[in-house]
């Protein structure tokens, strides 16, 4: 937003740094507008939906299918009509897409703590360590994820869990990759050596001084694989091997409703579809700019 | 009915219409192409006791005793068949040829007998139809003696389920041959041509069939396990009969003027079983605020009919199943033999449930959780989820969960869960099947009560059975069932649910006579003029 | 080199041992396939027969070590539901998911080379900024979502192309392939254009790249002062260059894309691998499951293997033996 500050007294910082060059694509902020709004229907999705679609108290099965714009027999208008349960479409797509980000995002961060964590012990352990972690991680990414998932599903069975542990287990090498390459870098710097010289305990070494500087590519990974989750989720789910159908997420609303699709009831499964394809679109165009951004080997 | 696979659900081509008519099912053609559900696993007749196995099986070898299509039975390869003493049955057999020419006799029956248990890697003997034959007595090629050990009255029954297959196959001829063609030799009205596992089965008329010769001159037997494919398919014209009708396309097909239904119920109902095998608290039922009960609430009957009525079964049947089904109290298809007639569908009833709760000692209702498959039945986690919405209205907080098959029913066999839905198909057609599978004490040993997952047990019930089974009159023994079945359902072990329908579409023009045991025959599709 | 390729042959074999391993303890902890393949009126006495005729009744290492000997004399197991081998079983569905991932690989190369090409040399057009955007759409959109709006769109309401299945096939060396007739091909479309959306993306951004990269090249710029023709400089110069990486890429996804194929196959009823493995976790039918993982496990081993190798012989700046 232009501001009328004097451009004299302008300070850069980092940050200010960051935000404006993150600013000067407007696709990344149509991406960071678009899914700061998702989230937040996502988040407020209790005050603001007129049904708890998982609460079968609320559901009439008297009032399956409805098209867009009916009303309900409790007085309030189905938006999005219903599906074949008589859940609300708009209600049930709010806490779809909730299910979907927790996922989504609650895989990442995990991934990212387990990735990272080992990334650094890698590179600051180094030696044996460091060899056998990224031999599983070169063996793991040279593996499709889709492959990777099927194979943690078909040992472990179906469900929630199962889902986001073979998510986790997907995504966790490409942090431990990134992580390891920047801080092999960073170790070298005189600040670690200065660290060192200090003889700080190797987790406050590694934790305070090592992470930190890592974070910038951890960021721009952790984006991507949010999305990647999420789409990987909808698709296991689609797939039959994912979330349970009475809590469903985007994925199984889409699975569910594609039945009806033929018979002209196509907002049980458009809808949930748009709100998914919104959602990983925006969190992707956020990440195509700050990798730009963060990545000092892309700049010009 | 096995997993109906990953339900990945994609259902088009309603309207991809009538662009191409191909070969399908044109009259002219004298070639009938058939979309099966399921993907039959072996042409092997004495592998896998699985239903579209026998569907497959019905077309090139056939057994002593055939259905017709309301399930009746009828002479096949025995011409009659009697009671020489009440142990002792004598078949009377057709004089026929097999399709490589060889004769038909009295040993092959005794050869095919003998071979059941004898299949390797079965993993669904047919031994359980054989078992109760413990002595074969050949009195000459066209006459044979069948002995038990007890009088044992469905031997009939049994028998129907048994193909025979010709004696020079050898000794343990393997399955392997038959999936090949070496060995799928029988004397049905087809030949076998070629065998492609999941995809399709070809099958040739056999011309010097005895009986009536069927219309169809080479039938395509086709696996589409995707219900929305399947649809397509035939309204493209690449079938012309597809079989399990998604209900979904149902009210579109009936509309469709390319495209007739045959339907009638079929004796496959769709129940919630409760659990009846704990005194003590069952895991999955607990008090309104959560707390644990100290005995199991599902042991009062007042609790289960409260359950029961609570159920708007035609909600169910209109919303869910799209009509596909009819509302039951009783296992069996009205009409079907030992059908109870006064034993109707419980009626809806919401305050009575109440009522009836509340008597039970529970005012404020219990929280249950609810389980079922979500791939094996018709709409199952469907029904699930509408059976959960009608016991909120009651005050019983209801959550449900919808497992995978294989995990669901490893579980179910434990008796992990203390209300699931399960389905049971009358393969005997008559009522001491159910009774002794599902309402009879479990017991191994005698193999009572096998699939009585919920562990019920009345032992006035018990001994009903047993009575009934000793009682070779069938019309004493009808009268026995019924009583049993009668006194068993008004304990309301299960919650019956409804008894689905069995669907074929078939293209204009061509006909399909509907059968209850859920059997494609290409002889059954014929031309309407 | 030898020491290398030898690491890496023992690195393989740790992994299919370390699959297989996990998928047996795996399947054996979720359920029993004889509980599901069964007939319901079966008795106990009859369940613990055929438990114990599969070898499931013995302790789950002794499975396994069965599993490893039939292994070791060329045998991958029988399926437990269809009586016949493993291999057998996954052989016959294999031709149907090797054409769609061809075909879809070679879509990646027809759609992606010529819009990377347009977006390189013309970036800052409407045409060009529209085409990266839709890269990124490419990379997000879930397969099976843009599967289904494809039939939706192409066979429901435009009626243009059938919706599901493989149509007809012909034989070519004694097995059945769907792109020799029309009706096949035309079955075969949507499919591989779905499963190859992902590829195009990709090969649409590293065109587009090297483009970028080749452009302001010394060659280029003196290809262009012999006054060859710009259709000349961009055919023969300029997409020389970058088809080199585009083809290594490729083919690398080539394994993916037979991986990806699963939810391709599950969506347009396609009868490939995919859709066989996902019916046997259905059913937990553990030979095919394990025999279908090992299979893929072991081709991707080998394309990466392949890929390594040439690279080495292609570029000597690539030290296989250095240290890792």
């Amino acid at each position: 937003m232009s501001t009328t500050v004097a451009p004299a007294v302008r300070e850069e910082t980092p940050f200010r740094r960051f935000v404006s060059e993150f600013a000067a694509s407007k696709l990344a902020l149509v991406g960071l507008v678009g899914f700061t709004i998702i989230a937040l229907l996502a988040i407020l999705a209790p005050w603001i939906t007129p049904q708890n679609p998982y609460d079968l108290a609320q559901l009439d099965i008297m009032d399956g299918r409805l098209p867009p714009g009916s009303p309900s027999m409790a007085g309030y208008t189905y938006l999005l009509g219903t599906d074949d349960q008589g859940r609300d479409m708009f209600s049930g797509m709010l806490y779809g897409l909730r299910i979907s980000l927790m996922v989504g995002v609650g895989s990442a961060l995990f991934a990212a703590v387990v990735g990272s964590s080992l990334g650094l012990l890698a590179a600051y352990v180094g030696g044996r360590t460091d060899t056998i972690v990224m031999r599983i991680v070169d063996l793991q990414l040279s593996f499709p994820s889709i492959l990777v998932a099927l194979m943690i599903l078909a040992a472990l069975g179906k469900g929630v869990m199962n889902v986001v542990f073979a998510l986790v287990m997907v995504e966790w090498a490409y942090y431990a990759r990134t992580v390891r390459a920047t801080a092999m870098v960073e170790r070298r710097r005189e600040y670690i050596e200065a660290a060192e010289c200090l003889a700080l305990p190797y987790r406050r070494i590694m934790f305070y001084h090592l992470l930190p500087n890592c974070l910038p590519p951890l960021i721009v990974i952790a984006t991507q694989q949010v999305a990647r989750a999420i789409a990987l989720e909808a698709t296991l789910s689609f797939l039959g091997l994912g979330v349970p159908i009475t809590e469903p997420s985007l994925g199984l609303l889409i699975a569910n409703g594609y039945q009806y699709m033929l018979s002209g009831k196509y907002w049980i499964s458009f809808y949930p579809g748009i709100a998914l394809l919104l959602t990983i679109v925006s969190i992707n165009l956020v990440g195509d700019q700050l990798r730009d951004v963060l990545n000092p080997r892309l700049k010009r | 009915m096995m997993a109906r696979g990953v339900r990945t659900i994609v259902r088009l081509g309603v309207v991809l219409s009538g662009l191409t008519a191909l070969s399908g099912g044109s009259v002219m053609a004298q070639s009938l192409a058939i979309a099966s559900s399921a993907p039959v696993t072996s042409i092997d007749p004495h592998y896998h006791t699985f239903g579209p196995n026998a569907s497959l099986h019905h077309h090139i070898y056939e057994p002593l005793i055939q259905r017709d299509a309301p399930g009746n039975l009828k002479p096949g390869l025995a011409t009659s068949w009697k009671l020489r003493d009440d142990k002792t049955w004598e078949f009377k057999l057709r004089n026929v040829t097999y399709h490589n020419g060889e004769k038909f006799t009295a040993e092959d029956v005794a050869y095919s007998l003998d071979r059941v248990p004898k299949v390797k890697n079965s993993p669904a003997s047919f031994q359980i139809y054989t078992r109760a034959v413990v002595a074969v007595e050949i009195v000459d090629p066209q006459t044979i003696l069948l002995k038990t050990a007890t009088p044992y009255p469905l031997l009939p029954q049994d028998i129907s389920q048994i193909f025979i297959i010709p004696r020079s196959l050898g000794a343990e001829p393997a399955t392997e041959d038959f999936n090949n063609g070496k060995n799928a030799i029988g004397t049905g009205a087809y030949r076998f041509v070629s065998y492609r596992p999941g995809e399709k089965i070809e099958l040739e008329r056999n011309d010097t069939y005895w009986g009536e010769k069927p219309h169809w001159k080479t039938v395509n037997y086709r696996i589409i396990s995707n219900d929305g494919a399947r649809t397509a398919s035939l309204l493209a014209g690449d079938v012309g009969i597809i079989e399990f009708v998604p209900p979904v396309d149902i009210p579109n097909l009936r509309k469709d003027s390319r495209v007739s239904l045959s339907e009638v119920v079929s004796n496959r109902s769709i129940f919630l079983w409760l659990d009846h095998s704990r005194e003590g608290p069952t895991p999955f039922v607990t008090g309104p605020n959560g707390e644990i009960l100290e005995k199991n609430p599902l042991k009062d009957r007042r609790v289960r009919l409260a359950l029961s009525i609570a159920i708007n079964r035609q909600a169910i049947v209109d919303r869910v199943m799209e009509n596909t089904a009819i509302p039951t109290g009783q296992y069996l298809r009205p009409g079907a033999p030992t059908y109870v007639p006064d034993l109707k569908p419980q009626l809806y009833d919401p305050e009575r449930a109440k009522k009836l709760l509340a008597e039970a000692g529970f005012p404020k209702g219990l929280r249950i959780s609810l389980h079922g498959p979500n791939d094996r039945y018709v709409n199952d986690a469907k029904i699930i989820q509408a059976v959960g919405q009608m016991w909120q209205r009651i005050g019983v907080q209801t959550t449900v969960e919808g497992l995978p098959w294989s995990n669901f029913v490893a579980r179910a066999g434990k008796q992990e869960f203390s209300a699931f839905l399960l389905g049971w198909g009358v393969s005997s057609g008559e009522g001491t099947n159910p009774l002794r599978a599902q309402i009879a004490t479990w017991n191994p040993q005698r193999g009572l009560g096998t699939a009585n997952r919920g562990r019920y047990s009345n032992p006035a019930v018990d001994t009903l059975i047993d009575q009934a089974m000793a009682t070779m009159d069938d019309g004493a023994r009808e009268k026995i069932v019924q009583q049993a079945m009668r006194m068993a359902m008004e304990d309301v072990p299960v919650v019956q649910l409804h008894l689905q329908k069995n669907i074929w579409a078939t293209r204009k023009g061509l006909s399909y006579e509907a059968r209850v045991d859920e059997e494609t025959l290409a002889m059954g599709v014929k031309p309407t003029k | 080199m030898l020491t290398w390729i030898v690491r890496r042959l023992f690195q393989a074999f740790f992994v299919v041992v370390a699959m297989t391993v996990i998928v047996f303890v795996g399947v054996h902890v979720i359920g029993n396939p004889v509980d599901i393949l069964i007939s319901p009126e079966a008795d106990q006495a009859e369940r613990a027969r055929i438990i114990a005729e599969m070898g499931l009744d013995q302790p789950l290492w002794k499975q396994y070590f069965f599993f490893v000997n039939d292994v070791l004399h060329g045998n991958m197991g029988r399926s437990f539901v269809f009586n016949e081998p493993a291999l057998k079983l996954i052989g016959s569905r294999m031709p149907a998911t090797l054409e769609l991932a061809v075909t879809a690989v070679l879509f990646s190369i027809c759609f992606g080379v010529p819009l990377g090409l347009y977006a390189g040399l013309k970036p800052d057009s409407v045409a060009g900024r529209a085409i990266m955007a839709g890269s990124i759409l490419g990379f997000s959109l879930p397969s099976f979502w843009v599967g289904l709006m494809l039939i939706m769109t192409f066979a429901v309401h435009l009626g243009v192309l059938p919706s599901t299945g493989r149509g007809e096939t012909a034989a070519m060396f004694g097995i059945q392939w769907s792109f020799l007739t029309w009706d096949g091909l035309r079955h075969m479309f949507m499919p591989a254009l779905n499963l190859s959306l992902f590829n195009i993306s990709l090969v649409l951004r590293l065109t587009r790249a090297g483009v970028r990269e080749t452009l302001p090249m010394d060659y280029i710029k003196f290809a262009r002062a012999k006054g060859l023709t710009p259709r000349r400089v961009i055919l023969v110069h300029v997409l020389k260059n970058i088809m080199i990486p585009v083809v290594t890429v490729v083919g690398l996804e080539l394994g993916s894309t037979i991986a990806f194929a699963v939810v391709t196959e599950s969506v347009f009823a396609w009868p490939g691998m995919g859709k066989l493995i996902i019916d046997s976790i259905n059913v937990l039918d553990r030979p095919v499951i394990v025999a279908y993982l090992m299979m893929i496990v072991l081709l991707f081993i080998t394309i990466n293997l392949v890929v390594d190798i040439i690279y080495t012989i292609l570029d000597p700046r690539v030290r296989l033996e250095t240290k890792a």
